[in-house]
């Protein structure tokens, strides 16, 4: 069954969305992630929405989700990449994505998630662990 | 109103919902809609697709290219013989609050198009028809 | 049943078919001849030939002289086509509807043929075609119109994306002082420009200056707040500033809640703010003595 790659960057896992997924393909990515997650203690998760033209109701659920697992994980979630338009149809759609973080571009992304992970658990964890 | 060119879609499966997209893509790039307003209609399309695989058990969208006068446009006709809507107004009123209610998605679809109008009752199915002009 | 949706109406259209069509034809050519040039004969010839074929269908069609029925539809249809080609061609609005206005004189001068031994007939004859071609022509003169504001909407829209002006104030800050009424047009186009620029530039904060905003109501207010959601969606904040005190005072009255934006009066509060939030601090440095 295909399945999108998930890489592992240093503590963080990086998906990049480069294909018009259907739902199950988008629900397995989402097993997958929190099952990465939990494995490897992943701090955070980075998903590049970059390529994706379309973002509809199901996507954006599927994205606040794996946010809401990855907290409980005690890992932090940033979507980079959203392009204008689909901003733009999202607010008119008025899916509500409280709770998932943004940031333009990738670079952006990582700054995010070794900022906000050095303030959590694993981070103080890590932290300690390398004196 | 005239309709210029029509296409029969089955929405029967998930990859069906994923040519549906690409279908309605392709129609709005030939009719030269803005970007912006492709990734609308193609968003409209997409949500109102998968209502009509999951909760109508399936049915058909057809896709037209409709002219009056002055100008042009895309319509999308979903319809399925499925269980029916029972409280329409309500339906459109989930969509748009958190996209978790019914998981209709018909109120927030509602805003992506110019001309929308729905028939559903219990137990005859459902239609759904949306309009956007270039 | 009135006189021309009758069946010996339509008769008499058939039977006299070529020659109505070339009196037809020759008498717009006469009445249109600075627009030589623009309509050839054969298209003319052609439109003039369905529109005279849509006319005995339409007359057929069971809805009387109700130029709104179902049944006229094709005919409206026929003269919509050819009046939104007519005005981006540049006629005027008569000029346009000549065409129709133009079928009288062949029309009456047939008729007079066929009936001229009744006069009761000929006159209901002609009075009841006399007010069908009045109404088409007047239905060629609003879609005539309505192509014009068309034409006019897509101009407007072309200089409002020339006058929204996206300015880069600092690395990752960007300004866009917004002039003049914001409806839903120009909010469009402004927002799908902002959010454009957010990209290109990776600027992480846009200050929205509606200093130069006369009024805020609510649909404003959505519009403006629709901008900031979508930017932050993105990644982006936004701040709003030139909130005039009169704007504020507004806001509250109508019971805007901008709690989720950041707002300030003045611009420079907002770059202030702006430069904080990407990590920049402006320090006085030593003055030459």
């Amino acid at each position: 069954m295909e399945r999108i790659p998930i890489l592992r960057m240093g503590d963080f896992l990086l998906v990049s969305i480069q294909v018009d997924m259907h739902d199950r393909l988008a629900l397995t990515l989402q097993d997958d992630l929190t099952r990465q997650i939990a494995e490897t203690g992943a701090r955070g998760v980075m998903i590049d929405i970059s390529a994706l033209e379309v973002v509809d109701s199901f996507i954006g659920r599927m994205m606040s989700h794996l946010s809401s697992m990855a907290r409980v994980l005690d890992s932090t979630t940033v979507v980079v990449g959203m392009q204008p338009a689909v901003a733009i149809t999202l607010v008119e759609l008025g899916l509500s994505f409280k709770g998932v973080h943004t940031a333009l571009t990738v670079e952006k992304g990582v700054r995010y998630l070794e900022q906000a992970s050095r303030g959590s658990a694993k981070g103080r964890a890590h932290g300690r662990r390398s004196h | 109103m005239v309709v210029a060119r029509t296409e029969l879609l089955p929405i029967r499966s998930e990859s069906d919902v994923v040519f549906v997209r690409q279908q309605v893509r392709a129609w709005c790039v030939e009719l030269q809609f803005s970007l912006v307003d492709q990734t609308k209609m193609v968003t409209a399309a997409s949500e109102l697709a998968r209502n009509t695989l999951v909760h109508g058990k399936g049915g058909t969208v057809e896709v037209q290219i409709v002219e009056d006068a002055e100008r042009r446009g895309l319509r999308m006709l979903f319809e399925d013989q499925g269980p029916g809507i029972p409280d329409v107004d309500l339906a459109l009123k989930d969509g748009y609050t958190t996209g978790t209610g019914m998981g209709l998605g018909l109120g927030g679809s509602r805003r992506l198009v110019h001309d929308f109008s729905i028939h559903s009752q219990p137990g005859a199915g459902t239609r759904v028809s949306v309009l956007r002009w270039k | 049943m009135p006189a021309t949706a009758s069946t010996e109406f339509t008769e008499t259209l058939r039977k006299n078919r070529e020659s109505l069509l070339s009196d037809w034809a020759r008498e717009i050519t006469t009445m249109l001849s600075r627009h030589k040039d623009l309509i050839r004969d054969p298209e003319l010839k052609a439109q003039c030939s369905e529109f005279i074929d849509q006319l005995m269908k339409a007359t057929q069609g069971g809805d009387g002289t109700n130029i709104q029925g179902p049944a006229w539809g094709p005919l409206r249809d026929l003269l919509g086509k050819i009046s939104a080609s007519r005005a981006v061609q540049g006629f005027s609005p008569s000029e346009t509807a000549t065409f129709v206005f133009s079928f009288k004189k062949p029309l009456f001068t047939l008729l007079r043929q066929e009936l001229g031994q009744d006069p009761e007939l000929l006159l209901r004859e002609i009075w009841s075609a006399n007010v069908l071609l009045d109404e088409l022509g007047l239905y060629t003169t609003e879609i005539y119109h309505k192509s014009r504001e068309h034409v006019i909407s897509r101009q407007q829209q072309e200089m409002l994306e020339l006058s929204t002006p996206v300015v880069k104030l600092f690395d990752r800050v960007l300004a866009l002082p917004l002039i003049g009424t914001l409806d839903s047009a120009r909010t469009q186009v402004v927002m799908e420009a902002l959010l454009k620029e957010i990209v290109v530039t990776g600027s992480e904060i846009a200050i929205l200056d509606i200093t130069g905003v006369p009024t805020v109501d609510t649909v404003v207010a959505q519009h403006l707040i629709k901008t900031v959601t979508a930017a932050r969606l993105m990644g982006a904040e936004c701040i709003i500033s030139g909130i005039r005190p009169q704007i504020a005072q507004t806001i509250v009255h109508l019971g805007i809640s901008l709690t989720d934006v950041i707002t300030k009066a003045t611009l420079a509060d907002a770059l202030e703010i702006a430069l904080d939030r990407i990590g920049y601090r402006v320090v006085e440095t030593a003055t030459k003595a």
